[in-house]
């Protein structure tokens, strides 16, 4: 498959990860083992830049995100200049911080939507979760104030084993608190979650119960509150295709400035990933190496490189086929043809014996970089 | 039939507008992009909260110069598709 290649669209989404921070140390957290620290954090006027850099390359989407977004004290000066070029700019937040004066900044600053996360839906659960006495009642009040400053609010839920059983009362409080928008996303096991996979992991009659609660609702409630589902692609039987393919959608910036392809490519070996510190975001879209690596097709090996799926899900995620084989050009073990499906079969076996949840918390859990 | 007097609205946190970049039409939601063409681009040039959907199909049926009631089945069956997806109020 080698032809001429096709013209590089460009990025539709830039996902500024502004800190890992968090007041919350969830245990299924999808950031990387090796959190960055404050003191590595690039400053305000780089992020500034980085704005402008991405406006100019044709990136739509602006979404802020951590760790704790509200953490840094810069976020409504960001939110405003990204406003200011158009960008639609999406918070995603844990709402713990989001008082009465943080809420009049981001509104005044032209925040286009907010995406609040929940960690279950009865407060004793949720506090136990994220790990925050009181935040559960936080989340609620920082909902209330969303809502009174009409910015549109996305309702997130993370569900695993041990609250996807409340899927009805999570799209039950979210038409209660007037969310325009639901998620319900199953944990992806990258990061903490890799870590904590065999506690969190639903068993195949939770899963099914939850898709049949999200289908009855989506049925009920239309167009009016949709609900996007996010589907544990343990069970499923094609992977997904991460990020909308590597390098072809999205670039992601680590709090300290390195460019990545996902979230998560950090936990590949034999990658050295720009910095948007010292190299310009269009050149790190158009011409890094770490950026064409796994773009489009040309990489993918066999079962793929002959499968008629191949141009719908792109050989799924880099980072899942590295974390369970110990190769990121293998095909994705999610799929049931690849030859390491059992690996995840064997993963679900496993999780009927839970073991206990190892919280997030940077630097008290070291760990060596993988590979 | 939809009541051509309704209003039909973008919803909250919904944005449409010209991208440079692209040279293109697009339309801006929570986690959604979508990159309207055409007869669409059209329609919703004109979805600005205070035309009615009979006052839309008018104009575009003059624009055109087609038969009204083609242009109102088109009209109606876009705007129903983007309220499914939660971009568009009916």
């Amino acid at each position: 498959m080698t032809g001429p290649a096709a013209p590089l669209e460009p990025p539709v989404a830039l996902i500024a990860e502004i800190t890992h921070r968090c007041p919350l140390s969830c245990a299924y957290c999808s950031n990387p083992l090796e959190l960055e620290r404050s003191g590595a954090e690039m400053g305000t006027a780089d992020w500034l830049r980085v704005i402008e850099e991405a406006a100019a390359l044709g990136v739509l989407h602006l979404h802020l995100t951590g760790g704790e977004p509200l953490a840094r004290r810069d976020l409504a000066a960001l939110v405003r200049r990204a406003a200011d070029l158009q960008l639609y700019t999406n918070l995603i937040t844990s709402g713990v911080q989001l008082d009465d004066r943080a809420m009049g900044a981001l509104a005044q600053a032209g925040i286009d939507h907010i995406q609040l996360s929940f960690q279950d839906v009865e407060p004793g659960r949720a506090d136990a979760s994220g790990g925050l006495n009181g935040g559960h009642a936080r989340k609620l009040a920082a909902a209330a104030r969303i809502v009174a400053a009409e910015v549109p609010l996305t309702l997130n839920f993370v569900v695993h084993r041990g609250n996807v059983d409340r899927t009805p009362a999570m799209i039950a409080l979210g038409e209660r608190l007037g969310a325009s928008r639901i998620e319900i996303a199953h944990v992806q096991y990258h990061g903490w979650a890799l870590l904590n996979r065999a506690s969190l992991l639903p068993t195949a009659e939770q899963l099914a119960a939850a898709t049949d609660c999200v289908r009855a609702a989506r049925r009920r409630l239309g167009g009016a509150l949709p609900i996007d589902y996010v589907l544990p692609d343990y069970f499923a039987t094609r992977p997904k295709a991460c990020m909308g393919g590597w390098g072809r959608r999205a670039i992601n910036i680590s709090p300290s400035g390195k460019a990545l392809p996902c979230h998560a490519a950090e936990s590949l070996p034999g990658f050295a990933f720009p910095s948007v510190r010292d190299t310009p975001l269009s050149e790190i879209w158009n011409r890094s190496e770490a950026f064409a690596r796994f773009r489009g097709t040309d990489w993918a090996p066999e079962p793929c490189r002959s499968c008629e799926h191949l141009e719908a899900d792109l050989g799924g995620c880099r980072c899942q086929a590295f974390a369970l084989t110990g190769e990121a050009a293998r095909t994705d073990p999610a799929c049931v043809l690849s030859p390491d499906h059992h690996i995840v079969q064997e993963a679900i076996a496993e999780a009927a014996s839970a073991g206990a949840l190892q919280p997030r918390r940077i630097g008290l859990f070291a760990r060596a970089p993988t590979g | 039939m939809t009541d051509e007097t309704v209003t039909p609205r973008l919803r909250r946190g919904v944005k449409f507008r010209f991208d440079e970049t692209r040279q293109a039409w697009v339309l801006l939601a929570p986690e959604k992009l979508f990159t309207p063409q055409g007869t669409a681009v059209e329609i919703l040039k004109r979805v600005d909260g205070t035309r009615s959907l009979g006052e839309i199909v008018d104009d575009l049926a003059g624009v055109f110069q087609a038969p009204r009631d083609l242009i109102a089945r088109d009209v109606e069956a876009m705007l129903r598709d983007l309220e499914a997806k939660g971009a568009v109020s009916l």
